[in-house]
Protein backbone atom coordinates (compact mmCIF):
# COMPACT_ATOMS: atom_id res chain seq x y z
CA UNK A 1 0.00 0.00 0.00
CA UNK A 2 1.58 2.77 -1.15
CA UNK A 3 2.67 5.74 1.42
CA UNK A 4 0.73 8.94 -0.29
CA UNK A 5 -1.98 8.92 -2.67
CA UNK A 6 -0.02 7.47 -6.14
CA UNK A 7 -1.40 6.80 -9.16
CA UNK A 8 -3.38 2.99 -9.00
CA UNK A 9 -2.17 0.49 -11.25
CA UNK A 10 1.34 2.18 -12.28
CA UNK A 11 3.78 -0.74 -11.12
CA UNK A 12 6.86 0.55 -9.19
CA UNK A 13 8.77 3.99 -10.17
CA UNK A 14 6.38 4.80 -13.04
CA UNK A 15 3.66 5.46 -9.85
CA UNK A 16 6.29 7.99 -8.38
CA UNK A 17 6.92 9.33 -12.22
CA UNK A 18 3.64 10.05 -12.56
CA UNK A 19 2.82 11.66 -8.90
CA UNK A 20 6.34 13.97 -9.68
CA UNK A 21 6.56 14.53 -13.10
CA UNK A 22 9.57 17.47 -12.67
CA UNK A 23 11.89 14.86 -10.66
CA UNK A 24 11.08 12.27 -12.63
CA UNK A 25 12.67 14.34 -16.08
CA UNK A 26 16.40 14.22 -14.60
CA UNK A 27 16.01 10.97 -13.16
CA UNK A 28 14.58 9.68 -16.42
CA UNK A 29 17.50 11.34 -18.17
CA UNK A 30 20.04 9.94 -15.83
CA UNK A 31 19.22 6.69 -16.35
CA UNK A 32 19.07 7.05 -20.44
CA UNK A 33 22.51 8.21 -20.22
CA UNK A 34 23.87 5.41 -18.12
CA UNK A 35 22.23 2.38 -19.33
CA UNK A 36 21.13 3.13 -22.91
CA UNK A 37 23.48 5.61 -24.83
CA UNK A 38 26.07 4.41 -26.45
CA UNK A 39 29.13 3.05 -24.31
CA UNK A 40 31.81 1.14 -24.55
CA UNK A 41 29.94 -1.40 -21.73
CA UNK A 42 27.10 -3.00 -24.03
CA UNK A 43 24.03 -2.14 -22.69
CA UNK A 44 23.87 -5.41 -21.56
CA UNK A 45 26.61 -5.12 -18.89
CA UNK A 46 25.25 -2.04 -17.83
CA UNK A 47 21.57 -3.62 -16.84
CA UNK A 48 23.22 -6.04 -15.10
CA UNK A 49 24.74 -3.42 -13.07
CA UNK A 50 21.60 -2.56 -12.26
CA UNK A 51 19.75 -5.56 -11.76
CA UNK A 52 22.55 -7.01 -9.52
CA UNK A 53 22.48 -3.66 -7.33
CA UNK A 54 18.75 -3.46 -6.96
CA UNK A 55 19.03 -7.16 -6.05
CA UNK A 56 21.27 -6.61 -3.67
CA UNK A 57 18.75 -3.58 -2.27
CA UNK A 58 15.84 -6.40 -2.24
CA UNK A 59 14.04 -3.84 -4.43
CA UNK A 60 11.95 -6.37 -6.31
CA UNK A 61 10.29 -4.17 -9.45
CA UNK A 62 13.59 -2.41 -9.96
CA UNK A 63 15.55 -6.32 -10.10
CA UNK A 64 12.91 -7.50 -12.27
CA UNK A 65 12.54 -5.03 -14.66
CA UNK A 66 16.19 -4.09 -15.21
CA UNK A 67 16.49 -7.94 -14.78
CA UNK A 68 14.52 -8.09 -17.87
CA UNK A 69 15.98 -5.46 -19.56
CA UNK A 70 18.91 -7.59 -19.55
CA UNK A 71 17.46 -10.56 -20.54
CA UNK A 72 16.15 -8.63 -24.01
CA UNK A 73 19.64 -7.18 -24.63
CA UNK A 74 21.55 -10.57 -24.57
CA UNK A 75 19.42 -13.11 -25.68
CA UNK A 76 19.79 -15.25 -22.55
CA UNK A 77 17.50 -14.99 -19.37
CA UNK A 78 19.89 -17.53 -17.23
CA UNK A 79 22.22 -15.12 -16.51
CA UNK A 80 20.58 -12.34 -14.62
CA UNK A 81 19.93 -15.63 -12.08
CA UNK A 82 23.65 -16.86 -12.25
CA UNK A 83 24.68 -13.11 -11.91
CA UNK A 84 22.78 -12.55 -8.59
CA UNK A 85 23.16 -15.69 -7.09
CA UNK A 86 27.22 -16.09 -7.65
CA UNK A 87 28.64 -13.28 -10.08
CA UNK A 88 32.09 -14.77 -9.94
CA UNK A 89 31.11 -18.34 -11.41
CA UNK A 90 28.72 -16.49 -14.31
CA UNK A 91 29.23 -16.51 -17.62
CA UNK A 92 30.29 -13.11 -17.96
CA UNK A 93 33.49 -11.50 -18.51
CA UNK A 94 36.37 -11.37 -15.77
CA UNK A 95 36.40 -7.24 -16.41
CA UNK A 96 32.57 -7.36 -15.99
CA UNK A 97 33.19 -9.48 -12.48
CA UNK A 98 35.33 -6.77 -11.66
CA UNK A 99 33.31 -3.79 -12.15
CA UNK A 100 30.55 -5.77 -10.89
CA UNK A 101 32.65 -6.36 -7.36
CA UNK A 102 32.71 -2.71 -7.39
CA UNK A 103 29.23 -2.36 -8.02
CA UNK A 104 28.77 -4.60 -4.88
CA UNK A 105 30.61 -2.45 -2.77
CA UNK A 106 29.46 1.18 -3.62
CA UNK A 107 26.28 -0.48 -3.05
CA UNK A 108 27.01 -0.98 0.67
CA UNK A 109 29.23 2.58 0.82
CA UNK A 110 31.35 4.03 -1.54
CA UNK A 111 33.79 4.22 0.96
CA UNK A 112 34.37 0.34 0.89
CA UNK A 113 35.87 0.63 -2.53
CA UNK A 114 39.62 0.27 -2.72
CA UNK A 115 42.33 0.72 -4.77
CA UNK A 116 43.05 -3.01 -5.19
CA UNK A 117 39.30 -3.29 -6.64
CA UNK A 118 40.60 -0.44 -8.83
CA UNK A 119 43.25 -1.62 -10.02
CA UNK A 120 42.22 -5.14 -10.95
CA UNK A 121 39.11 -3.80 -12.78
CA UNK A 122 41.95 -2.36 -14.53
CA UNK A 123 44.35 -4.87 -14.88
CA UNK A 124 41.55 -6.37 -16.68
CA UNK A 125 40.60 -3.52 -19.09
CA UNK A 126 38.20 -1.36 -16.98
CA UNK A 127 38.86 2.15 -18.55
CA UNK A 128 38.42 5.52 -16.04
CA UNK A 129 35.44 5.73 -17.70
CA UNK A 130 34.12 2.17 -17.45
CA UNK A 131 35.16 2.60 -13.89
CA UNK A 132 33.45 5.76 -13.28
CA UNK A 133 30.27 4.59 -14.84
CA UNK A 134 30.29 2.13 -12.63
CA UNK A 135 30.11 3.42 -9.65
CA UNK A 136 27.34 6.11 -11.24
CA UNK A 137 25.29 3.11 -12.07
CA UNK A 138 25.62 1.09 -8.36
CA UNK A 139 25.09 4.80 -6.71
CA UNK A 140 22.51 5.81 -8.97
CA UNK A 141 20.25 2.17 -8.28
CA UNK A 142 21.21 3.03 -4.49
CA UNK A 143 18.64 6.23 -5.13
CA UNK A 144 16.30 4.67 -7.50
CA UNK A 145 15.62 1.78 -4.85
CA UNK A 146 14.92 3.31 -2.52
CA UNK A 147 12.63 5.73 -3.94
CA UNK A 148 10.68 2.99 -5.20
CA UNK A 149 10.39 0.92 -2.21
CA UNK A 150 10.58 4.33 0.32
CA UNK A 151 7.33 5.34 -1.15
CA UNK A 152 5.65 1.82 -0.76
CA UNK A 153 4.62 1.51 -4.46
CA UNK A 154 3.17 -1.35 -5.74
CA UNK A 155 5.98 -4.03 -6.58
CA UNK A 156 4.02 -6.81 -8.65
CA UNK A 157 5.93 -9.71 -9.64
CA UNK A 158 4.08 -11.19 -12.63
CA UNK A 159 6.58 -12.18 -15.17
CA UNK A 160 4.97 -11.30 -18.25
CA UNK A 161 4.57 -7.68 -17.28
CA UNK A 162 7.98 -7.54 -16.58
CA UNK A 163 9.13 -9.52 -20.17
CA UNK A 164 6.82 -6.44 -22.26
CA UNK A 165 8.67 -3.51 -20.11
CA UNK A 166 12.11 -5.52 -20.73
CA UNK A 167 11.61 -5.53 -24.57
CA UNK A 168 10.56 -1.57 -24.50
CA UNK A 169 13.74 -0.68 -21.69
CA UNK A 170 15.72 -2.58 -24.24
CA UNK A 171 14.62 -1.04 -27.49
CA UNK A 172 13.60 2.67 -26.24
CA UNK A 173 15.46 3.22 -22.98
CA UNK A 174 14.18 5.34 -20.10
CA UNK A 175 13.40 8.33 -21.96
CA UNK A 176 10.01 7.67 -22.31
CA UNK A 177 7.50 5.73 -19.71
CA UNK A 178 7.38 2.49 -20.58
CA UNK A 179 4.06 1.93 -18.73
CA UNK A 180 1.87 4.61 -19.85
CA UNK A 181 -1.61 3.02 -18.61
CA UNK A 182 -2.29 1.67 -14.87
CA UNK A 183 -2.07 -2.19 -15.59
CA UNK A 184 -4.04 -4.63 -13.37
CA UNK A 185 -3.91 -4.55 -10.07
CA UNK B 1 43.62 9.72 -3.76
CA UNK B 2 40.99 9.39 -6.58
CA UNK B 3 40.26 5.82 -8.24
CA UNK B 4 40.48 7.73 -11.87
CA UNK B 5 42.21 10.57 -13.50
CA UNK B 6 40.14 13.37 -12.23
CA UNK B 7 41.06 17.17 -12.09
CA UNK B 8 43.15 17.76 -8.82
CA UNK B 9 41.82 21.49 -8.89
CA UNK B 10 38.22 20.61 -7.89
CA UNK B 11 36.91 18.75 -4.88
CA UNK B 12 34.10 16.35 -4.13
CA UNK B 13 31.28 15.96 -6.47
CA UNK B 14 32.67 18.95 -8.40
CA UNK B 15 35.65 16.81 -9.76
CA UNK B 16 33.27 13.75 -10.38
CA UNK B 17 30.84 16.26 -12.54
CA UNK B 18 33.75 17.50 -14.53
CA UNK B 19 35.37 14.32 -15.50
CA UNK B 20 31.24 13.21 -17.09
CA UNK B 21 29.49 16.52 -17.74
CA UNK B 22 26.42 14.49 -19.86
CA UNK B 23 25.61 12.87 -16.60
CA UNK B 24 26.15 16.30 -14.46
CA UNK B 25 23.52 17.66 -16.15
CA UNK B 26 20.09 15.38 -14.77
CA UNK B 27 22.44 15.83 -11.31
CA UNK B 28 22.75 19.12 -11.29
CA UNK B 29 18.97 19.33 -12.66
CA UNK B 30 17.55 16.77 -9.54
CA UNK B 31 18.98 18.56 -7.19
CA UNK B 32 18.20 21.95 -8.26
CA UNK B 33 14.62 20.94 -8.30
CA UNK B 34 14.73 19.35 -4.54
CA UNK B 35 16.23 21.71 -2.92
CA UNK B 36 16.15 24.93 -4.55
CA UNK B 37 12.85 24.24 -7.05
CA UNK B 38 9.50 25.77 -5.62
CA UNK B 39 8.09 23.83 -2.58
CA UNK B 40 5.69 24.05 0.89
CA UNK B 41 9.04 22.86 2.70
CA UNK B 42 11.01 25.49 2.87
CA UNK B 43 15.13 25.67 1.02
CA UNK B 44 16.96 25.58 4.32
CA UNK B 45 14.48 22.65 6.01
CA UNK B 46 15.59 20.79 2.83
CA UNK B 47 18.76 21.43 2.97
CA UNK B 48 18.47 20.11 6.62
CA UNK B 49 17.18 16.94 5.18
CA UNK B 50 20.37 16.77 2.52
CA UNK B 51 22.85 17.51 5.52
CA UNK B 52 21.17 14.96 7.90
CA UNK B 53 21.48 12.14 5.10
CA UNK B 54 25.18 12.84 4.43
CA UNK B 55 25.83 12.58 7.89
CA UNK B 56 24.40 9.29 8.21
CA UNK B 57 26.40 8.25 5.36
CA UNK B 58 29.03 9.64 6.72
CA UNK B 59 30.08 11.40 3.25
CA UNK B 60 32.28 14.49 4.71
CA UNK B 61 32.52 16.67 1.24
CA UNK B 62 28.35 16.34 1.12
CA UNK B 63 27.49 16.81 4.98
CA UNK B 64 29.68 19.88 4.95
CA UNK B 65 28.74 21.68 1.64
CA UNK B 66 25.04 21.28 2.57
CA UNK B 67 25.42 21.88 6.10
CA UNK B 68 26.58 25.13 4.89
CA UNK B 69 24.12 25.92 2.60
CA UNK B 70 21.38 25.04 5.32
CA UNK B 71 23.23 27.61 7.37
CA UNK B 72 23.35 30.02 4.97
CA UNK B 73 19.74 29.65 4.20
CA UNK B 74 18.63 29.87 7.81
CA UNK B 75 20.36 32.99 8.69
CA UNK B 76 24.21 31.81 9.43
CA UNK B 77 22.98 29.32 12.27
CA UNK B 78 25.88 26.81 11.93
CA UNK B 79 25.02 25.57 15.71
CA UNK B 80 21.12 24.54 14.51
CA UNK B 81 23.21 22.28 11.65
CA UNK B 82 25.36 20.75 13.95
CA UNK B 83 22.48 20.11 16.28
CA UNK B 84 20.36 18.16 13.28
CA UNK B 85 23.53 16.22 12.74
CA UNK B 86 24.08 15.14 16.00
CA UNK B 87 20.71 14.85 17.85
CA UNK B 88 17.71 16.62 15.62
CA UNK B 89 15.00 15.55 18.24
CA UNK B 90 16.92 18.59 20.25
CA UNK B 91 16.71 20.54 17.55
CA UNK B 92 14.54 24.24 17.22
CA UNK B 93 13.03 22.69 14.12
CA UNK B 94 9.48 22.04 14.16
CA UNK B 95 7.92 19.00 14.96
CA UNK B 96 6.62 18.61 10.83
CA UNK B 97 10.61 18.45 10.13
CA UNK B 98 11.45 16.21 12.73
CA UNK B 99 8.81 13.85 11.45
CA UNK B 100 10.05 14.16 7.79
CA UNK B 101 13.74 13.41 9.32
CA UNK B 102 12.71 10.20 10.86
CA UNK B 103 11.30 9.20 7.47
CA UNK B 104 14.63 10.35 5.88
CA UNK B 105 16.55 8.29 8.20
CA UNK B 106 15.04 5.36 7.42
CA UNK B 107 15.11 6.19 3.71
CA UNK B 108 19.05 6.79 3.95
CA UNK B 109 19.05 2.88 5.58
CA UNK B 110 16.27 1.07 3.55
CA UNK B 111 13.20 2.54 1.66
CA UNK B 112 11.39 -0.75 2.93
CA UNK B 113 12.19 0.43 6.94
CA UNK B 114 9.91 3.45 6.59
CA UNK B 115 6.46 2.42 7.63
CA UNK B 116 2.60 3.34 7.55
CA UNK B 117 3.21 4.91 11.37
CA UNK B 118 6.11 6.86 10.20
CA UNK B 119 4.03 8.54 7.47
CA UNK B 120 0.49 8.93 9.89
CA UNK B 121 2.90 10.81 12.48
CA UNK B 122 4.39 13.46 9.59
CA UNK B 123 0.95 13.78 8.53
CA UNK B 124 -0.60 14.38 11.79
CA UNK B 125 1.92 16.87 12.36
CA UNK B 126 1.04 18.85 9.10
CA UNK B 127 3.48 17.08 6.05
CA UNK B 128 1.22 16.96 2.55
CA UNK B 129 1.98 13.92 0.16
CA UNK B 130 4.27 15.98 -1.60
CA UNK B 131 6.15 16.98 1.19
CA UNK B 132 6.61 13.39 2.24
CA UNK B 133 7.11 12.56 -1.49
CA UNK B 134 10.35 14.69 -2.03
CA UNK B 135 11.85 13.85 1.69
CA UNK B 136 11.43 10.05 0.30
CA UNK B 137 13.21 11.42 -3.12
CA UNK B 138 16.15 13.79 -1.03
CA UNK B 139 17.06 11.39 0.91
CA UNK B 140 16.96 8.56 -1.87
CA UNK B 141 19.04 11.24 -3.95
CA UNK B 142 21.85 11.50 -1.35
CA UNK B 143 22.57 7.93 -1.18
CA UNK B 144 23.25 8.29 -5.05
CA UNK B 145 25.70 11.69 -4.27
CA UNK B 146 26.69 10.28 -1.25
CA UNK B 147 28.05 6.96 -3.05
CA UNK B 148 29.37 8.77 -6.28
CA UNK B 149 32.00 11.35 -3.58
CA UNK B 150 33.03 8.10 -1.99
CA UNK B 151 33.54 5.46 -4.63
CA UNK B 152 35.59 7.30 -6.84
CA UNK B 153 37.65 8.97 -3.72
CA UNK B 154 36.89 12.30 -4.17
CA UNK B 155 39.57 14.97 -2.48
CA UNK B 156 36.76 15.99 0.30
CA UNK B 157 38.44 19.09 2.23
CA UNK B 158 38.72 19.69 5.82
CA UNK B 159 38.28 23.52 5.20
CA UNK B 160 34.96 25.00 6.98
CA UNK B 161 35.79 28.44 5.39
CA UNK B 162 35.62 27.16 1.86
CA UNK B 163 32.20 25.71 2.73
CA UNK B 164 31.10 28.11 4.19
CA UNK B 165 31.50 30.77 1.36
CA UNK B 166 30.75 27.65 -1.35
CA UNK B 167 27.27 27.38 0.77
CA UNK B 168 26.32 31.20 0.69
CA UNK B 169 27.10 31.34 -3.24
CA UNK B 170 24.94 27.74 -4.07
CA UNK B 171 22.39 29.58 -1.44
CA UNK B 172 22.51 32.45 -3.33
CA UNK B 173 22.42 31.33 -6.96
CA UNK B 174 21.52 27.39 -6.89
CA UNK B 175 23.17 24.36 -8.01
CA UNK B 176 22.58 24.63 -12.20
CA UNK B 177 24.43 28.02 -12.39
CA UNK B 178 27.50 27.43 -9.69
CA UNK B 179 28.12 23.97 -11.83
CA UNK B 180 28.56 26.07 -14.68
CA UNK B 181 31.90 27.68 -13.59
CA UNK B 182 33.35 23.90 -12.92
CA UNK B 183 32.15 22.41 -15.66
CA UNK B 184 33.06 25.51 -18.35
CA UNK B 185 36.51 25.75 -17.19
CA UNK B 186 37.03 21.88 -16.85
CA UNK B 187 36.07 20.70 -20.17
CA UNK B 188 39.35 19.37 -20.75
CA UNK B 189 39.08 17.23 -17.75
CA UNK B 190 36.50 15.17 -18.97
CA UNK B 191 39.40 12.67 -20.70
CA UNK B 192 37.39 9.96 -22.67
Amino acid sequence: MPHIDLPEGLPGISAGFNFRPETAKPMRELAHILLHESSSLTPGERELIATYVSSRNGTTFCDLSHGAAVAQHLGDPSIVEKVKSDFLSAPVSPKMKALLAIAGKVQQDGKLVTESDVLVARVLGATDLEIHDTVLIAAAFSMYNRYVDGLGTWQPTDPEMYTQMGKHLAAEGYSKPSIRQPVGT
Amino acid sequence: MPHIALSPDLQGIRAAMAFRPETARPLNALVEILLAGPSTLTKGERELIATYVSSRNCTFFCASIHGAIAAAHLGGDEALVKQVKTDFTQANISAKLKALLVVAGKVQQDGKLVTTADIEAARKLGATDIEIHDTVLIAAAFCMYNRYVDGLDTFQPDDEALYRERGKRVARDGYVTTSEEYLRENAHAAAH
